[in-house]
């Protein structure tokens, strides 16, 4: 179980402090999938840096199983069962396919378990394995790649953050079969920031984050509705005025 | 031959023993095994260190290995090694050298090596450099490569110095004719106060001919190392080099790339990036579970790989 207890982020803005995060509080209980949606620039991403460990929170605690993990760092938090999957995933020369997800996984892997990893993710896996996660990977690619890096990890909570973002639509209903099939197979908690109705419309529970703080949390049946029942963009003030 | 000679051919050409083929290792300045084949026939050179290395035309799939060792200080080898490869030979060469020292005295190799491919000849070039041993005498290894490469000819060459070489000047000169090709794949690492200076020179003379230059290093400590590269377009041809470097801790890299074309279908091309590893690799590393310094180490080894 995940717990955010009155989390802030405070940065350096040019008429001084900024709040992204303005006291939040979250739980995520085991074993559910939880998408977190919003405007652009409502703290989303943020939001999952504070739990993988990436951005430190200005205040507030973070608990996972209990333990207050709030001054733990990046790794740490991985081992205890912390898996991020980037936005916009990192490139390395030199480090093939085959490097990451091992490294993902934490050991040597068959190769055809490493085919299944890239297969369920729309990659054809002889294509890829030997290839470097480098500059010569589309968009798309390595973003997929990126999904199959967490997907090895099998961790008890895994934290996706616009896993739709860069993946063409031909290839989105496959990344859903995906989202489905892991939370049938691996027992751990889901939590993707996504604006895809698709993805929404797969959740337990939605949590909308919109100018550093949750303006509502509760089960799909309840959140999805008001999201998609008005025309208008119920986030921008400026539409509803017109 | 010493027990030191053996440990550094291990290291420097995977060899374990005398090799199959031809074959010429070098310990101390002096000649430690020989081997000619029916196909390749060495002979030292007279009146100066070194050997000629005879390949015949049409000789297919066979190594040379021609590794060089150092074992003690106060060493100051110089040795000239000549490759005359025959039209369409399609060989490997396998050098290397490694030098230990042990005590105060600086101990250094020059190896000066020519290679001269005839029409439509392969050869793949592989050089590795090591220096171990505890002593504080410099070891010091300038290699020196100077390839001439005839029509439709091609010379792929994977040097290699990994660590504990304090003092390094690589030159290489390259002379191509008509539809030749050179690859050239360099790879260093240079930590402490270890200097590395690698200075390409290539004219590219017939039409169709082509160089590619690759360079990937990694300065730690107070290293300091130097990439110079030139290449002259004379003609209809393709040439392109590339300096990608981490430096780390006070490490310093210069790249100095020039590029003359002196035919308007000469397409010439430098790309340079020198910068320290990625705080965004870092992080991703960390969180699949790996501590910074494995990270770090991580990414080196397929920066190098």
């Amino acid at each position: 179980m995940l717990e955010l207890k009155h989390i802030s982020v405070d940065v350096a803005g040019e008429d001084g402090e900024k709040g992204i995060l303005k006291n939040v509080n979250l739980t995520v209980d085991d074993g559910k999938f939880v998408v977190i949606t919003g405007p652009n620039g409502g703290g989303k991403s943020t939001l999952a840096k504070v739990v993988a460990g990436i951005n430190p929170p200005t205040e507030g605690q973070i608990f996972f199983d209990g333990q207050d993990i709030t001054g733990l760092g990046i790794t740490e938090r991985a081992k205890l069962g912390i898996s991020f999957a980037f936005q916009q995933p990192v490139r390395f020369k030199g480090i093939t396919v085959r490097d990451m997800v091992e490294l993902a996984a934490g050991e040597k892997i068959e190769e055809e378990q490493l085919c299944g990893y890239l297969r369920d993710v729309g990659l054809c896996a002889k294509d890829y394995i030997d290839r470097e996660i480098n500059a010569s990977l589309s968009g798309g690619e390595i973003k997929r790649i990126e999904i199959a890096m967490v997907m090895a990890r099998k961790t008890r909570l895994t934290i996706f953050d616009e896993p739709e973002a860069g993946i063409d639509l031909w290839s989105f209903n496959n990344l859903i079969d995906v989202f489905q099939r892991m939370r049938r197979e691996i027992r751990g908690s889901i939590v993707i920031i996504s604006h895809q109705e698709r993805i929404l419309g797969i959740a337990d529970e939605i949590v909308v984050l919109s100018g550093g703080v949750i303006t509502a949390h509760g089960p799909r049946d309840e959140i999805l509705p008001t999201l998609l029942g008005d025309d208008k963009c119920q986030f921008c003030p400026k539409l509803e005025e017109a | 031959m010493k027990n030191i000679t053996q440990q550094l051919l291990g290291l420097v050409s995977d060899l374990f023993g005398a090799p199959d083929g031809a074959y010429n290792i070098r310990e101390d300045g002096a000649c430690a095994g020989r081997q000619s084949t029916d196909q390749i026939e060495i002979t030292p050179k007279m009146g100066k260190p070194g050997i000629d290395i005879l390949i015949k035309p049409g000789t297919q799939g066979e190594n040379v290995y021609i590794p060089a060792c150092v074992t003690h200080s106060d060493v100051d080898d110089l040795v000239y090694n000549d490759f005359y490869v025959g039209e369409n030979a399609d060989v490997t060469i396998i050098a290397g050298c490694g030098v230990h020292t042990e005590g105060e005295e600086s101990s250094q190799h020059n190896g000066i090596h020519r290679f001269f491919l005839q029409k439509g000849a392969h050869v793949r070039y592989v050089e590795k450099h090591i220096g171990i041993g505890e002593g504080t005498g410099k070891r010091i290894i300038n290699p020196q490569t100077y390839i001439e490469i005839a029509e439709g000819g091609s010379l792929e060459m994977d040097t290699v110095q990994m660590k504990g070489v304090d003092s390094t000047r690589r030159v290489t000169r390259g002379k191509l004719a008509a539809g030749s090709r050179l690859l050239i794949k360099e790879k260093i690492m240079t930590h402490g106060d270890q200097t590395a200076e690698t200075d390409f020179e290539v004219e590219l003379d017939g039409d169709g001919s082509g160089v590619d230059l690759i360079s990937r290093s990694v300065a730690k400590g107070r290293s300091h190392q130097v990439f110079r590269s030139k290449i002259y377009g004379n003609c209809a041809c393709t040439g392109h080099s590339e300096c990608d470097a981490i430096i780390m801790d006070h490490g310093v890299v210069s790249a100095i790339p020039e590029l003359t074309a002196n035919h308007v279908d000469a397409a010439l091309i430098h790309e340079a990036a020198i910068g320290k590893i990625a705080g965004e690799q870092i992080t991703k590393l960390m969180t699949l579970g790996l501590t910074e310094e494995e990270a770090e180490a991580k990414i080196i080894e397929g920066f190098l790989k």
